[in-house]
């Protein structure tokens, strides 16, 4: 193992973590919004998620990196986290999965990262003060940044509000994936806006849906309709929604016309779409073991969640249903549009705050998968 | 769904005694159980055996009922109390057992009681190994393949099947005869045609072979909505071979990634569905191939298990409590999350630290057996740690464990496994044993690599890795001079989970010498490295956590918030072990609940996940720390940190934290101080004391040699008894006839014994010998002393069996039923005069041996007993809120006038407390009682007579009573038995029964004109023996008492075949007079059951706890 370097994590507050550097040798400090992930496994998923673009993760969970990593378990087609704070790195990995160690990934993928953190001291602080920017970088050793520097950086870090992050995570061209289900006739035609969509809501739609066509998030509505899509999903996303004012143009040219299912950022877009309001949550919900109550059926699936904003449910009246709730704190965890916000058409529109796709996390709602392929059976499209 | 409210009356079954399998943890999860329900309205009925658990604490249902579980006592108690429902899940596979019976017999459909929290088909689903295996295949589970073969031809078709290697088990083998795993090809062909020829209809299972596999567990619970929770994964340090519950574990999930475990997860609901488990909590195992993951179902409990309560204590999520909830009709969402408050049940509890349990053996008390771990579970206790990483947290569990080791390895205690070299390794490594984690540190320091020791031993390289972590810093620091550590050096180690003892060990002081651990606590902390506290949240910090529970680790922040209340630290007991177990925790959480009752902030450290004092709920602070002199150190400065510490109670935990009270501050040591604990120890002293107050003792010695032993012996006469001081449970006591005997029993104590381990005898830790007084009654007496000098006797215990079978496992009755009143008079002056000698503030037990109306006193012990609970439930006085309370400063008389100690109930009934002995466990053990305590439990019988209670102690600890009428009776006696054994006959011949006995004693019986049905011949001298009888089904009673010393070959088969065939077995002439007598006053009528509450007078079961 080469020799351990310090390191330091400062947040915009001022106040200041030792640790020890890991990963790749940065040129300059790290920096984003510090945020925190309790879900015990998935690292690999979670780094690889383009929702954590402009994030900085800590991980609760001390271990980290046990298992190693392996090309199966990414989420996108790279890391979009700028960087990952933990307790311990895992020395040796072990599992028959694994390719790799993630020391060796994030050094592959150009990540730093700080270990030897008291992790639990910094998520208590975030939950208590929310999240905030910071910055990290190790102090000595290769690629050494002088603390003030580091603390400058945290103090300059704008954070995610108010910054449009979709634009630097989404596709830059359209992709097909094809269907691989079974069916009868011919299955139907998904059209993903990307938002930042993870490659596992790619697979389940593949799979459980129909044929898809991945389009990048500032493709007008009148492209997406040329498509002639059975269903438009609108995909999750990093940062705040408010910012991606061309995407909750789109949805409000799409809604009614033809199904509408939208994951994380993409619900809170439809919900901006048909005039809801978006609210900031302290520190949000970032882990794999949140209760949502589905109102409808009374059941309670555990769900991974990874969001900072939310919808407000009071702003819904008149517009939309909600359809989940998180039973933690009551956030509003889903919604379906009303009739009347639906600008005359028919087809329905309903959206989920967590992630049924998983990776990682429970599978408790795979099922809504379903529930597209169904609302999309039930309402054929005019464009059809 | 909220409550049902068509429910009044729930009867809940407890576990009964503690066994090796079944311990506290259903103590705890039935208290819980309880607690809940009654909280919630319901009246409680409680069926329980053990008079030393808190759930059969009269406070804790509203009729407690200590009779034994047996399908007759509980019938009645359905007739009785007329419930509406029986909750059966939390009380262990006794309860379950016994709901089973009550359904099949129609007792529960006759009196309309309605199963809640599981139902027969769910129960026989996952019980029967086939019916699960089926079903698992039913709905896409993968299981180890097996197959059926009746010839060779058949079997090879089967193998090409599966593959190798196999377990091959022939059909209808009773104890495994034939079984056998092959590996080779070779090897299948012979371990077939073996078990082919083995089985009588020649018919072999072939399955495959799982041995060394990743083994995992879920605990899971579920809803009547269908709605399925994940508590705690687990993840088994010991790979597939040895039980669950012999190995050590760790939570969560170490090795598995997110894909693997949620597929996990899934298949594990999967299982519950199937399975048919309405509501509750249930553990599914699984074992994984690691090197292609494939993932195999095991096995599940529908129930409670000892599993969940290490779930519970590991994430704070009590899953008993919350089962009950779901039990009478709510449903997850609907239950608060007790810890947030602001949260619901319904959520899976994420930890943001590693929690590892490591049982505790006790194979030192049983010799003959091998020690060698597998399918069947041998561990008596456990140890769980918590650390912020897997290395603090192993380090802090095996220093838990109280085996002399202050982590993994590391001090004094490893000296045996430094001698071990490769081929040792090679030898032992593949084998789970109670050394294994020792012995792979060991190996990895020896210089063995990781895929060595991974290879002989199966342990994941994870864990290896990990074990190498410590491993390495320990070299790095072996030699080290104290003064030249940095701070970040010491942080680094504590991080890792060094103990001061681990680290003075290894460390050298300015002189070159080795450190103290004092000097390396002073060099530490001088160098700011103290302890953090964290806390137990469900949560990962998420949310708020409500509930302070802690433990340490080294890290920036400490969470142990200031209180302005008087504070009280109250010590646990540690792992349960022989001798020392449920009765501690009993007293340790009613000196919680009366101090907080009398206003304290309560604060208890332990380290046993079993326990009820280990529930968040008990106490107002809760550390879960391995009871040493530094972790309990660590507590005491956070605490007087933190607000003002009243004291630390020591005395009711057992020896635990008795031998940490004079290294505590003195003045927080509450009540009695430890010099009398020193005064009632030092066998100088003692006798000195016993002079000046006039009591007379057994003559006896102290010695460190053989040659101070012998010439101890000379004077004091033979028999001896022969004790190590400072031990618990009799632990390697001897009884000696002979100037041999006594050489080899100091030879084993000095060296080769397990007390050798622990540093052998000294100067400090001497040998004591004493006279033993043959045919003497024992007796024990609890009493309390107040600092105004009252005194108080709780109860006056005569044994059943006489002196020289250890305390522990003996029965004794309350009252004592043949002591005259000048014999109790006495007892109860010397009693009291020891205890104002000694200066006794709070619990004290002396033990006495009476012969022909005189009073001897064999030993004093300051500080709470294990019959505390006992004396407790016989006579309805909390004597051990009592000693709490007086150990604060109130007196006996305040106590009287709070109501906290009523007069004493009870009067009419006798209560007898028998010991429940793990013999089966063992079955190569002689089943004989001697001065080495080896009972795990005990239950208790109450009734109108001494003999009626002896019968229902019996029936409790499961002996087959009353034999049938006219069923024979098997008498084998030492002569210095057979005049009382002929009075025993003579009782029995008078109630119908027939005798069979040995030449010897059927000529005794014979001359008192006794007609013996039956002489059987010594073993392998004629036709029948006695072995072949209790076979054959002929005897339903077996009396046979040892002949002088040690194990004779006759007795000795004669008592394994009686326990191995489940027949009723009284090893001294005493238990066999008190159940001629028993059977007399039964006289063929129905048992009565009676409930506490009735017993002590009391019914509206007064306040709760």
């Amino acid at each position: 193992m080469s020799s351990i370097h310090a390191a330091a994590l400062v947040l915009a507050d001022g106040s200041v973590f030792e640790g020890e550097h890991i990963g790749a040798v940065p040129n300059g400090p790290a920096s984003g919004e510090v945020v925190f992930n309790t879900a015990l496994t998935g690292y690999q998923e979670v780094l690889t998620d383009p929702s954590y673009a402009g994030q900085i993760i800590t991980f609760t969970y001390p271990h980290i990196g046990n298992y190693g990593t392996a090309e199966a378990d990414f989420e996108s087609r790279g890391v979009f986290a700028r960087g990952v704070i933990i307790r311990d790195l895992a020395r040796r990995h072990s599992n028959h999965r694994a390719q790799d160690s993630l020391d060796g990934f994030l050094t592959r993928w150009s990540l730093a990262g700080i270990a030897g953190i008291d992790t639990r001291r910094l998520t208590r602080r975030i939950r208590d003060d929310g999240a905030m920017p910071g910055a990290f970088g190790p102090v000595e050793g290769p690629g050494a940044i002088d603390l003030a520097i580091i603390k400058q950086a945290a103090a300059d870090e704008p954070g995610t509000d108010g910054i449009d992050l979709v634009a630097t995570v989404t596709t830059d061209e359209p992709y097909s994936v094809p269907f691989r289900g079974s069916t009868d006739g011919r299955p139907p035609r998904i059209v993903a806006v990307d938002f930042g969509i993870k490659s596992t809501i790619v697979d389940m739609l593949a799979t459980s849906v129909g044929d898809v066509e991945v389009v990048p998030a500032s493709t007008p509505a009148d492209d997406i309709l040329a498509r002639r899509p059975d269903g438009v999903f609108l995909s999750n996303g990093p940062g705040d929604p408010t910012e991606v004012t061309y995407g909750i143009e789109t949805v409000r040219d799409l809604l009614g016309r033809v199904p509408i299912f939208g994951i994380c950022l993409g619900h809170q877009i439809l919900a901006l779409a048909i005039g809801a309001d978006i609210v900031k949550l302290p520190f949000g919900h970032h882990g794999a073991n949140h209760p949502v109550r589905d109102e409808r059926t009374g059941g309670v699936e555990i769900t991974s969640q990874n969001h900072n904003f939310a919808v407000d449910p009071a702003s819904l009246a008149g517009k939309g249903e909600v359809t989940h709730i998180n039973l933690n704190d009551g956030v509003c965890q889903g919604l379906r549009v009303d009739q009347a916000a639906l600008s005359g058409g028919t087809a329905p529109a309903f959206s989920v705050q967590h992630h049924p796709e998983a990776s990682p996390g429970p599978h408790d709602s795979a099922h809504l998968f379903g529930r597209f392929a169904d609302a999309i059976a039930t309402h054929p499209t005019e464009t059809n | 769904m909220p409550r049902r409210d068509d429910l009044h009356t729930i009867l809940v079954i407890g576990s009964g005694p503690i066994v090796i399998g079944q311990a506290c943890e259903f103590d705890y999860s039935g208290t819980q159980a309880c607690r809940m329900l009654r909280a919630d309205g319901y009246r409680v009925v409680l069926a329980n055996s053990n008079p030393a658990t808190i759930m059969t604490d009269p406070d804790f249902a509203d009729a407690t009922y200590i009779e034994p579980l047996t399908l007759e006592s509980l019938t009645r108690i359905i007739e009785q109390e007329r419930p509406e429902a029986v909750l059966p899940t939390l009380g262990g596979q006794t309860a379950l057992n016994l709901a089973i019976e009550l359904a099949e017999s129609g007792v529960l459909e006759a009196n309309g009681v309605e199963l809640i929290g599981a139902d027969a088909e769910a129960i026989a689903t996952a019980e029967d190994r086939h019916r699960f295996k089926e079903a698992m295949l039913e709905i896409g589970l993968d299981v180890p393949r097996s197959g059926i073969a009746h010839s060779m031809e058949e079997a090879d078709e089967v193998i090409a099947e599966i593959g190798l290697p196999v377990i091959i088990r022939p059909a209808y083998i009773l104890g495994g005869r034939g079984t056998g795993i092959a590996h080779t090809t070779d090897e299948f062909a012979s371990v077939a045609a073996n078990g082919l020829a083995a089985s009588p209809i020649t018919e072999i299972l072939i399955e495959e072979s799982i041995e060394g596999w990743k083994e995992y567990e879920l605990e899971v619970m579920r809803d009547n909505a269908d709605n399925q929770v994940i508590i705690c994964s687990i993840e088994n340090v010991d790979p597939m071979g040895v039980h669950t519950g012999d190995s050590i574990t760790v939570a969560p999930i170490q090795t598995l990634s997110d894909v693997e475990y949620q597929v996990m997860r899934d298949q594990a609901f999967a299982c519950l569905r199937r399975v048919g488990v309405e509501t509750g909590g249930s553990n599914v195992q699984f074992a994984v191939e690691p090197s292609t993951g494939r993932m195999v179902v095991i096995e599940m409990n529908p129930r409670v298990s000892r599993s969940s309560a290490l779930a519970s204590k590991a994430t704070g999520f009590p899953i008993a409590k919350i089962a009950a909830k779901l039990a009478v009709g709510y449903t997850l969402d609907e239950i608060p999350n007790d810890i947030t408050r602001k949260t619901p049940a319904s959520f899976e509890p994420v930890i943001d630290y590693v929690v590892t349990k490591i049982p505790r053996w006790a194979f030192e008390k049983f010799p003959g057996t091998s020690g060698v771990l597998g399918t069947s579970m041998q561990s008596v206790g456990e140890v769980m740690a918590i650390g912020r990483t897997f290395p603090e947290s192993l380090q802090k569990a095996c220093r838990s464990l109280e085996i002399g080791q202050a982590g993994l390895n590391g001090s004094a205690a490893e000296a045996p496994f430094d001698e071990l070299d490769r081929s040792d390794f090679e030898a032992l490594l593949p084998s789970g044993s109670a050394d294994r984690i020792f012995q792979v540190e060991a190996a990895l320091r020896s210089g063995m690599t990781i895929e060595e020791v991974h290879d002989l031993s199966r342990i994941d390289p994870w864990f290896l890795d990990q074990m190498s972590i410590v491993v390495e810093e320990r070299q790095a620091l072996t030699g080290r001079t104290i003064g030249d550590l940095t701070r970040a050096d010491w942080r680094r180690a504590k991080q890792l989970g060094f103990s001061d003892v681990q680290l003075a060990y290894l460390l050298v002081d300015g002189d070159g010498d080795p450190a103290t651990e004092a000097a390396v606590r002073a060099a530490r902390t001088g160098a700011g490295v103290i302890p953090t506290f964290k806390t137990v949240d469900t949560c990962s910090a998420e949310f708020e956590a409500e509930t302070p529970y802690h433990y340490s680790t080294y890290e920036d922040e400490n969470e142990v918030v200031a209180s302005d209340r008087q504070k009280v630290i109250i010590l646990g007991s540690g792992p349960n072990r022989i001798g020392q177990g449920i009765e501690f925790d009993y007293c340790c959480v009613h000196a919680s609940f009366a101090l907080a009752d009398a206003g304290y902030e309560t604060i208890m450290v332990n380290c046993n996940p079993e326990t009820v004092s280990t529930d968040y709920d008990t106490s107002d602070r809760l550390y879960f720390e391995p009871i040493t002199h530094e972790d309990v150190m660590n507590v005491v400065e956070a605490e007087s940190a933190a607000g003002s510490l009243a004291g630390i109670v020591v005395s009711l935990g057992g020896q635990t934290p008795l031998k940490l009270a004079d290294r505590l501050p003195p003045e927080l040591v509450l009540g009695t101080a430890p010099a009398s604990i020193d005064a009632a120890e030092d066998r100088d002293r003692w006798a000195e004391l016993c002079r000046r107050l006039d009591i007379p003792q057994p003559p006896g010695g102290t010695a460190v040699s053989v040659e101070e032993a012998l010439a101890a012996a000379a004077e004091i006469g033979y028999p001896a008894l022969v004790r190590p001081s400072y031990v618990l449970g009799g632990r390697a006591m001897e009884l000696v006839y002979s100037d041999d005997d006594l050489t080899a029993a100091m030879k084993a104590m000095g060296e080769t014994g397990s007390l050798g381990r622990e540093g052998g005898l000294s100067a400090e830790r001497p040998v004591l010998i004493d006279r033993f007084l043959e045919s003497a009654i024992e007796v024990d007496v609890d009493a309390i002393r107040d600092h105004t000098g009252e005194v108080l006797i709780g109860g006056v215990m005569e044994h059943v069996e006489e002196a020289g079978v250890h305390s522990g496992d003996s029965a004794c009755v309350l009252p004592p039923p043949t002591l005259s009143a000048p014999v109790v008079e006495t007892l109860g002056r010397y009693t009291a005069a020891v205890a104002t000698e000694l200066e006794v503030v709070g619990p004290i037990n002396v033990q006495y041996a009476v012969r022909d109306g005189e009073v001897f006193v064999i030993e004093a012990n300051p500080r709470a007993s294990r019959t505390i609970p006992f004396v407790a439930k016989a006579t309805g006085r909390p004597l051990a809120k009592v000693a709490s309370r007086v150990m604060t400063g109130a007196t006996l008389d305040e106590l009287r006038a709070d109501g906290l100690l009523p007069a004493e109930a009870g009067q009419g009934f006798w209560a007898v407390k028998e010991a429940v002995l793990p013999f089966n466990r063992f079955p190569t053990t002689d089943a004989l009682l001697g001065p080495e305590m080896r009972s795990t439990g005990e239950v208790m019988g109450i009734d109108t007579t001494p003999g009626l209670a002896f019968i229902k102690s019996q029936l409790g600890a499961g002996s087959a009573l009353p034999p049938p009428p006219g069923a024979a009776v098997f008498l084998s006696l030492a002569d210095r038995d057979k005049e009382a054994g002929i009075e025993v006959a003579r009782e029995l011949t008078g109630q119908g029964y027939r005798l069979i006995a040995t030449a010897g004693t059927a000529k005794a019986l014979d001359a008192a004109g006794l007609p013996v049905d039956r002489v059987v011949d010594r073993i392998g001298q004629g036709p029948v023996s006695a072995v072949e009888l209790i076979e054959s089904g002929d005897i339903a009673l077996v009396v046979n008492t040892p002949r002088g010393r040690g194990p004779r070959a006759d007795g000795a088969y004669i008592r394994i075949a009686a326990g191995q065939h489940g027949i009723p077995l009284l090893t001294t002439v005493a238990a066999a007079r008190a159940t001629a007598r028993g059977l007399r006053d039964l006289a063929g009528s129905a048992m009565q059951v009676r409930a506490l509450q009735a017993i002590h007078g009391r019914t509206d079961g007064g306040g709760t706890g």
